[in-house]
C-alpha cells in the first residue's frame, strides 16, 4: 500500500480527463473539474497530462504516505502541509514515507489536485479512471474516498538521497498558472442555439448583470442566482445532447451551468456555453462568488483554447528539462 | 424553431454546441421515422473512423457530436468548420435504411401496487381500472428512442393514449432501481435508485446496468421492448437470483 486515507474529506475522488465514447449509453464523462490544474500537476511530476489525480474539496481528506513519493498539488490553495512543513502549490515536492499530507484552510480556489510521479494504480473502467458515483464504477471503487481506503502507486522509487533526512523536499522550480485564471470572475461564453429565445431585456441582463454561484452547486452543475431571464416564446424543446459548459435556462428563469458530472442529454433551452478554456477558472470559484458573462465568437473560443494548450506544452517542456536533470543527479527514473 | 414541417428528414441543420461539440438537428418533434434515421446516422458515424470524435449522442431527432478541438486545430484553422464539413460529407453517404439489427427483448415487470406505486392514483385520475392500465402498458411493443438522463436510462414510446400521464408535479426524492414509469407518452425504466418525476407503474427485477459487464448498459437506442407481467412471488425470486 502506498497511501492511506486517514480521514476523509467532503467529496474527494479520483478523476482523469474524462470517460468519452459512451455518452450514447447515457454514461456521462465525469473527469476533473479543472483540467488546467490537473495537467499542470501531472506535468510537474513528469506524467502524461491526463493521468489520474485526486480531486480534493475543502474540508479535504488527510493522506498518509506509506512510501516515498514525488508529488505536485495544483489548483486551489488549501494551505497544504506535510507534517509541519507548508508545501506550496504548483511545485514538485518529494515526500518521505510515513508523512501526512493535510489541507489546513481554504486560501484560494475550490478544488485542489494531487498528482504522484507515474500515477496511482487503479483499475481502468471503460477507458478511464474517472469516478462515476452514479454508476458506482471507475476511480476507486466508484465512489468518493473514505477513511481507511488504501491505494498503491503504479511504481515506487527511492528518493532518500534527495530528501536528505527531511520529511519533505520542495524542489526548486514552479509552474506559473496565473494565465489560466486571469480575470477570474469574467466568464467568456459563446451563444447557444436558444440564445435568441431570450427577450431583449433578458439579453441585456444576461450580458451586463452579475450572477451569484448558488450553494446548490456541485460537480454536476453550477446553479446561478440573479435576475430572472424571460423568453420571447416558450416553445417546447425535445431532449438532445448537452455538454460541459452548457448554460441551460430553467423554467423558473434561473440558469444552471453544466459541469463535469453533467447528464448526457437535456431538454431546457441552451442559451449559451462557457468556453472550454474558462471551465478551469469557473471550477475554482466557490458558492457565493459573482460571475459576469462576456460573449465571444466561436473562432475566438477555439483560438483561446489552442493557445492554452500550447502554454501547457511549453510548461511541460520547461518542467521536463528540470525534472530530467534532477532525476539524473539522483539516478532516478 | 428549425423547420415548420419535416417532409424530407435528410434536411438538417448543424449548429455549434459550445466550442467543442455540434448538434445535427433534423426536426423538433418526436417522430418514430425520424428517430430511426437518427439511429441509422449514429451507427453510420460510428463506422467512419473520424480522428476528432469523442462522442456521438443520438437523441429523438438530433445527433450530437463531441469532438477534440486540439486534435483538429493542429492542422486546421477552424475546428468547427472542419468537423462540420466532415460530418456533412459523412451524412451524404449515410444509408438511412440501415438496420442495425435491434435487440428484441422481453422484460419481466411486476405490476403489484406495492411496486407500481402510482397505479392507484392513475386509476382514479383516468377512471380506468388498475388491471386495464397494466394491460394497456404491457400489450405494446415499445421502441427505445434514446438513452439519457442516467447511465442506461432508456426513453421508450409510445404508450397507449389512454394512459398518457404527465410527469408528477412534485418529483420523488427516491425511486427504486428497476422502477418502470410513464411520463407523457414515454415509458422508461430507472437503472439506479434516483430522484424522479415519472409515474411508477411497476418494477423489473432485471439489472439494466451492470458496471462489470463488457457493455454495462442493457438497452440501446433502436431496441424493441415488451413488458411481461409477473407476480410478486416471481419478482422476489428473480430479484434474489439476479
Amino acid at each position: 500500500m502506498s497511501i492511506r486515507i486517514v480521514k476523509h474529506g467532503i467529496a474527494d475522488s479520483f478523476q482523469d480527463h474524462g470517460r468519452y465514447g459512451f455518452q450514447h449509453l447515457g454514461i456521462n464523462p465525469n473527469g476533473v473539474m479543472d483540467s488546467s490544474a490537473t495537467q499542470t500537476a501531472n506535468l510537474l511530476v513528469g506524467n502524461n497530462l491526463n493521468a489520474a489525480v485526486i480531486e480534493f474539496h475543502f474540508p479535504a481528506s488527510v493522506v498518509l504516505f506509506k512510501q516515498q513519493a514525488l508529488i505536485a498539488i495544483c489548483g486551489a490553495d488549501f494551505n497544504a502541509m506535510v507534517n509541519d512543513i507548508a508545501v506550496p502549490i504548483n511545485t514538485p515536492v518529494i515526500i518521505e514515507k510515513n508523512c501526512v499530507l493535510q489541507f489546513k484552510k481554504p486560501i484560494a480556489g475550490s478544488r485542489a489536485y494531487l498528482a504522484v510521479h507515474d500515477g496511482f494504480d487503479l483499475p481502468l473502467w471503460l477507458n478511464s479512471y474517472s469516478t462515476n458515483s452514479k454508476a458506482v464504477a471507475g476511480g476507486f471503487k466508484g465512489r468518493n474516498l473514505m477513511k481507511h481506503d488504501e491505494i498503491n502507486f503504479r511504481s515506487v522509487q527511492n528518493y532518500s538521497a534527495a530528501l536528505k533526512q527531511k520529511d519533505c523536499e520542495i524542489l526548486s522550480w514552479q509552474a506559473s498558472t496565473k494565465d489560466f485564471y486571469a480575470d477570474k470572475n469574467m466568464i467568456r461564453i459563446v451563444e447557444g442555439s436558444e440564445y435568441d429565445w431570450l427577450n431583449d431585456d433578458a439579453k441585456k441582463i444576461f450580458r451586463s448583470s452579475s450572477f451569484i454561484i448558488s450553494n446548490q452547486s456541485d460537480r454536476m452543475g453550477y446553479r446561478l442566482n440573479g435576475e430572472n431571464l424571460s423568453l420571447k416564446n416558450t416553445g417546447q424543446l425535445i431532449s438532445s445532447g448537452v455538454t460541459k459548459g452548457t448554460i441551460q435556462l430553467l423554467p423558473n428563469g434561473q440558469m444552471i451551468i453544466l459541469m463535469a458530472d453533467h447528464q448526457t442529454t437535456g431538454g431546457y433551452p441552451k442559451i449559451a456555453h462557457v468556453i472550454s478554456a474558462d471551465i478551469s477558472k469557473l471550477a475554482q470559484l466557490n458558492p457565493n462568488e459573482k460571475i459576469q458573462f462576456n460573449i465571444i465568437q466561436q473562432q475566438e473560443a477555439e483560438n483561446i483554447l489552442f493557445d492554452q494548450y500550447q502554454k501547457i506544452i511549453q510548461l511541460q517542456n520547461a518542467c521536463n528539462f528540470h525534472l530530467k536533470s534532477f532525476f539524473e543527479k539522483y539516478d532516478l527514473h | 424553431m428549425y423547420f415548420e414541417k419535416v417532409n424530407h428528414t435528410e434536411k438538417y441543420k448543424i449548429s455549434p454546441l459550445g466550442d467543442h461539440a455540434l448538434t445535427i438537428v433534423f426536426s423538433d418533434i418526436i417522430d418514430e421515422v425520424i428517430n430511426q434515421k437518427m439511429i441509422a446516422l449514429f451507427h453510420h458515424l460510428q463506422k467512419q473512423n473520424l480522428s476528432f470524435l469523442k462522442d456521438i449522442i443520438p437523441a429523438y431527432s438530433s445527433v450530437t457530436i463531441v469532438y477534440d478541438v486540439i486534435v483538429v486545430r493542429k492542422n486546421h484553422a477552424s475546428a468547427f468548420s472542419f468537423v462540420k464539413k466532415e460530418i456533412e460529407n459523412a451524412i451524404m453517404n449515410c444509408d438511412w435504411n440501415i438496420n442495425p439489427s435491434p435487440k428484441k427483448i422481453e422484460i419481466p415487470v411486476c405490476y403489484d401496487i406495492s411496486l407500481g406505486i402510482d397505479l392507484e392514483e392513475m386509476s382514479q385520475q383516468k377512471n380506468i381500472p388498475v388491471d386495464e392500465i397494466i394491460q394497456l402498458h404491457c400489450n405494446k411493443i415499445y421502441k427505445v428512442y434514446m438513452i439519457g438522463f442516467l447511465p442506461g436510462f432508456a426513453y421508450m414510446g409510445s404508450v397507449d393514449e389512454k394512459i398518457i400521464t404527465p410527469r408528477k408535479k412534485q418529483p420523488r426524492i427516491k425511486i427504486h432501481a428497476g422502477s418502470v414509469g410513464i411520463a407523457g407518452e414515454q415509458t422508461g425504466i430507472y437503472p439506479f435508485d434516483s430522484p424522479g418525476g415519472w409515474n411508477i407503474v411497476g418494477q423489473t427485477p432485471f439489472k439494466l446496468f451492470d458496471a462489470n459487464r463488457e457493455t454495462p448498459v442493457f438497452l440501446e437506442a433502436g431496441d424493441e421492448i415488451k413488458f411481461v407481467p409477473i407476480e410478486l412471488d416471481e419478482f422476489k425470486k428473480l430479484k434474489e437470483f439476479l
